[in-house]
């Protein structure tokens, strides 16, 4: 009855379907999405003309000047051309015309916008990268150390820690610099050998500080919730009004407050990746806990990072923009799109262009980022892929 | 069982196909089979030959994109099935023809109590008055022997185990009295003890009510109990059929010798398992001629230019390989040839 | 259950405390005095700088002055530092003022996002699915702010809706119902205002939970025990899908002491939104503390609600 199995049939050939590589898969998947890829070449020649434009406009002969002023000049819609009578040469816009008009101050406002791209590129960027590089690490944290207790030794060392530093800062400088010195000291004995060898055999007085208070996860997520109540925009508003103004202050405060998503994030895939097998089986071959997070977890949990990060980015430049409406942008001259717009409301029936282009422009940019997050999450997202 | 009962289930070449950007996965490519009155069949095959989405296209269950039935008929006592519109499918679907999937964790909805899940059928396609649903509910949830049934109604079904839910899913799909159960691998998920007493209690109720039961599974074990008469898949087609004890005793196509050849038993303790060489084709790939050819035996050249059609063997006992029936080339068989 | 709105009630009032600590170290810290203290400010004498430094407490340390707010704050005394009013009287006025708005707004979001979403999810990747989702796209993308100036144009310039302010100039000696109808003519373009970025949001939100329940197994259970369509989609799918929604009710809470700075500057209303960034550039610090902690104990309640109403919902978490 049964045939003969020793030899392997003739020509056992391979399946032909074709093989691909993860990346090659997510670009054929990104590709079919005609709205992402739309947000992703936008969002390339928004990248382009930034770079572009922060050469083109910096420096003292700049190509096309952002922050000259010519006030025989102001408030000429687009495409129209300079009065060359009243205007020395080097006040001539670059290709003598006005691309896109000038403001009130006679400025060239294309000149402007092209200044203004290079900083909402790096306000987006910087402050987004500054809020998932906090938000990684405290989700991070949170997930893998989760479960784990802060000792009550440790709490004390961080206390002591913290109050030096506040004394260093509020000018009582020697009892800082002694809290210091006594909280790094304690750190370096608990790490050095004879530390580690009198731990096993402490008084029993003493083992007391060795008692498990919170669970880091707990710590951490309630921080999250406190910052969850400040509801965002004050909190950026607040700081923001309150510190002197500069694109700085501005980038480092967006990213400050909006770390609480990305913790999440975060937190919920470390979580839920920790259980696995694969984690369990690289234990098993003994391989150390850096190595598991890096090589293992993070790689796993970039997903929903990313989308939050380019969404993060769109909303960051909308964030931005908002600021410079209410007065509390980048100051002038230095030029940002949101800046220009909240400049141009003053003459919004005089001189529409001066609100609408730096609007549109801001409106595309956003958009594409948007869209490009989202056919991002689409792809990642193995559950909403259509299946076979 | 051999005495010619009347076709309850006839579906004839029938074709699903799943097309994306650049490709077009055949995962039904062609296949007839049919169920008689009061009859067990098995449908039989491993993961990824069709046989789920064969079962899925009778109810018209195939996500229209991308799925789309590319061809053939199904008729369902006597009625053509594929080209009704949704809502007159809606009235076959759990009336005539039920259906009972493989996953009872997550095929009932968690947010509604077993009594109305159970009740939703009786209420829409037998417009029954309340009390008399509450106590054919009653009745079902005895017949799969679920115990404390009044309690149970009342109960989510997150708080039943895995077999409990199973028979639930058992009790709605029979609870407006079809003539056809459909259940696709319905013991997969569940333990080896439970599995025997689901197969127990299916067979019994088949008797008791009378319909016949279309199961799909890819576990030759369940179909020696079960089946009446058997069908075996690959790659989207039927490659042997017949009755059970014929197909299991004589088995004629190198992929059922295969496949019985692969289950361990008492008789080969001691020996290494065997195993078929080679991987199922990619359903968008599939090799030219015979789809099992590279991983076949017996192929010959003819096997990779000329489709097989079905080689009749004993009586009612076909196989789609003409090299078991002895045929060369230039005589191969064409019967039942799945038409491109 | 008790347990666990015990524990949940502790936890917020734990979290209620550090948000106020929080808060009050953020503004103290930051640089820059209450205009009338400042010494450079040219309208105040020396002495009475000191005299108002004096009143104001911002000569004890910071932990004495934190005790004085808050027993101020819980015994309703505090007084506004730019004109002495009562604060919580001030807020009061102006939550009043912000209050139609909201609700409005909510009420437009919520009842337009709800079908949208849904019928996008049903019929996805139909032509109705795509024009929602690039609106809701656009909507999402474009800067308030001009949005606002986009729509400001247009409807006046056509329909001569009013923009500025609550209400038309010596309207209150006419008739009941000249004054309502002028009222919700002036509420009508910045509560559409603010529900537009909300609808885009939530009817997105509400379309991919709808899409993740449509391909669950039990949908496919339901459609296969032959019930009608309609039955399939808005019995069994939506009941699931609108679980985390029944959640979301309770965090519109917060929305209250929100409203939008940006809103409110633009059309002129005298919201609180203004209110708290008018304090924050007179470095008024209790209102803005008193806001704060007010929008805090708003946020708490608003999750306490969602945790109890996520127990009441979804028959799967039972404590």
């Amino acid at each position: 009855m049964s045939p003969e199995v020793t030899a392997l049939a003739s020509g056992l050939e391979e399946p032909p379907a074709p093989k691909r590589t993860r990346f090659e898969e997510a670009w054929r998947l990104f590709r079919r999405n005609r709205m992402a890829l739309a947000g992703m070449v936008i969002f390339a020649l928004f990248f382009f003309s930034a770079v572009i434009g922060l050469a083109l406009t910096s420096g003292s002969r700049p190509r096309f000047d952002p922050s000259l002023v010519r006030l025989q000049e102001k408030l000429r819609p687009p495409l129209s051309m300079p009065h060359v009578e009243s205007l020395r040469p080097e006040e001539l816009p670059a290709f003598g015309i006005y691309l896109f008009g000038t403001d009130d101050l006679g400025r060239d406002v294309f000149a402007r916008m092209l200044q203004g791209a290079w900083v909402s590129l790096t306000v987006g960027f910087v402050a987004v990268g500054i809020s998932v590089a906090i938000g990684i690490f405290m989700g991070g944290l949170a997930g893998f150390y989760g479960q784990r207790h802060i000792r009550l030794e440790q709490l004390l060392v961080t206390a002591v820690l913290l109050t030096g530093a506040g004394l260093l800062a509020a000018g009582l400088r020697s009892w800082g610099a002694l809290l210091l010195a006594a909280g790094h000291a304690w750190l370096f004995w608990s790490i050095s050998p004879w530390g580690l060898q009198r731990r096993k055999t402490l008084p029993a007085g003493l083992r007391f500080f060795r008692k498990n208070t919170l669970m880091v996860d707990t710590v951490i997520m309630r921080f999250v919730d406190v910052m969850l109540c400040f509801p965002s925009f004050f909190l950026i508003l607040t700081v923001v009004a309150l510190l002197p103004a500069s694109i700085y202050n501005i980038m480092i405060v967006i990213g400050l407050t909006s770390w609480e998503g990305t913790t999440r994030f975060v937190r919920a895939e470390f979580l839920s990746l920790r259980e696995q097998d694969f984690v369990a089986a690289a234990r098993a071959l003994g391989v150390g806990n850096l190595r598991i997070i890096f090589r293992h977890m993070v790689p796993n949990a970039v997903a929903p990072v990313l989308v939050s990060a380019t969404i993060g980015i769109a909303s960051a430049i909308l964030t931005e923009a908002g600021l410079s409406f209410l007065g509390f942008g980048v100051p002038p001259p230095h030029a940002t799109w949101g800046n220009i717009l909240s400049d141009g409301k003053r003459f919004i029936f005089d001189a529409p262009w001066l609100t609408f282009i730096p609007g549109a422009a801001i409106l595309i940019v956003v958009l594409a980022f948007n869209l490009f997050g989202e056919g991002l999450r689409d792809i990642l997202n193995p559950r909403l892929r259509e299946k076979h | 069982m051999t005495e010619s009962l009347e076709t309850v289930l006839s579906v004839e070449g029938l074709k699903v196909y799943f097309r994306s950007e650049d490709e077009v996965a055949r995962a039904v490519d062609g296949v007839d089979f049919e169920v008689r009155r009061r009859e067990t069949v098995c449908l039989v095959g491993e993961s990824g030959c069709g046989k789920t989405v064969s079962a899925l296209a009778l109810l018209g269950l195939v996500p229209r994109p991308p799925g789309e039935i590319a061809g053939g008929r199904v008729r369902f006592c006597g009625e053509d099935l594929l080209d009704r519109n949704e809502a007159a499918m809606e009235t076959v679907r759990g009336r005539r023809i039920g259906m009972v999937f493989q996953e009872p964790q997550t095929s009932l909805n968690p947010v509604f109590t077993i009594g109305e899940q159970i009740a939703e059928p009786l209420r829409i396609h037998l417009s029954l008055p309340e009390p008399e649903i509450r106590e054919r509910s009653l009745q079902l949830l005895n017949d799969v022997g679920i115990d404390s049934p009044g309690q149970r109604l009342a109960d989510y079904p997150h708080q039943l185990s895995g077999g409990q839910r199973q028979r639930v899913m058992i009790a709605m799909a029979l609870a407006c009295g079809p003539e056809l159960i459909i259940a696709d691998e319905p013991t997969t998920a569940l333990d080896v003890t439970v599995q025997a007493q689901i197969l127990r209690l299916i067979n019994r109720l088949q008797q008791s009510h009378g319909m016949s039961v279309l199961y799909i599974t890819h576990d030759l074990g369940v179909v020696s109990q079960i089946a009446d008469r058997v069908y075996v898949m690959y790659a989207g087609v039927i490659v042997e059929t017949g009755a059970v004890e014929q197909v299991f005793r004589n088995p004629r196509h190198p992929y059922t010798q295969a496949l019985l050849e692969s289950l361990p038993s008492r008789k080969k303790r001691g020996r290494r398992l065997y195993s078929i060489p080679g991987t199922v084709p990619h359903p968008a790939y599939k090799p030219a001629g015979c789809p099992f050819h590279p991983r076949c035996p017996r192929a010959i050249g003819a096997c990779r230019e000329q489709v097989p059609g079905m080689c009749g063997f004993d009586d009612h006992h076909v196989a789609r390989c003409p090299v078991a029936a002895g045929r060369n080339a230039a005589d191969w068989c064409t019967y039942g040839y799945p038409s491109n | 259950m008790l347990a666990f709105i015990g524990r949940s009630v502790v936890q917020k009032i734990v979290t209620l405390f550090f948000v106020s600590v929080v808060s009050f170290a953020i503004i103290h810290i930051a640089p820059g005095e209450p205009s009338q203290v400042d010494p450079l400010n040219p309208k105040f004498t020396p002495e009475m700088v000191e005299r108002f430094r004096q009143a104001f407490h911002l000569d004890r340390p910071l932990y004495i002055q934190y005790g004085f707010f808050y027993r101020d704050l819980l015994s309703a005394q505090t007084l506004s530092w730019k004109d002495n009013q009562p604060v919580l009287h001030k807020i009061w006025e102006r939550f009043l003022n912000s209050l139609p708005l909201f609700i409005v707004g909510t009420l437009i979001t919520w009842t337009i996002s709800f079908p949208v979403g849904i019928r996008s999810a049903i019929f996805r990747g139909g032509a109705y699915d795509r024009s929602a989702t690039f609106i809701s796209y656009v909507l999402i993308s474009i800067p308030g702010f001009f949005f606002a100036y986009m729509l400001i144009i247009f409807v006046v310039s056509q329909f001569h809706v009013p923009v500025i302010g609550m209400q038309t100039f010596g309207m209150t000696d006419t008739a009941w119902f000249f004054q309502v109808n002028d009222r919700l003519w002036h509420m009508l373009l910045p509560s559409v205002l603010g529900a537009t970025g909300g609808i885009a949001v939530l009817s997105r939100y509400v379309r991919s939970q709808m899409l993740e329940v449509e391909s669950q197994d039990y949908v496919r259970t339901a459609r296969a025990k032959g019930l009608p369509w309609e039955m399939v989609h808005y019995k069994h799918a939506l009941r699931n899908a609108l679980l985390p929604f029944v959640t979301m009710f309770g965090l519109i809470l917060p929305g209250l002491i929100g409203g939008s700075v940006i809103i409110e500057s633009i059309f002129s209303w005298p919201g609180l939104g203004r209110m708290a960034y008018e304090a924050i550039l007179a470095r008024d610090y209790p209102v803005i503390l008193t806001i704060n902690f007010i929008a805090a104990v708003l946020v708490l309640i608003g999750t306490f609600v969602s945790d109890i109403l996520y127990v009441i919902v979804d028959p799967r978490i039972r404590l």
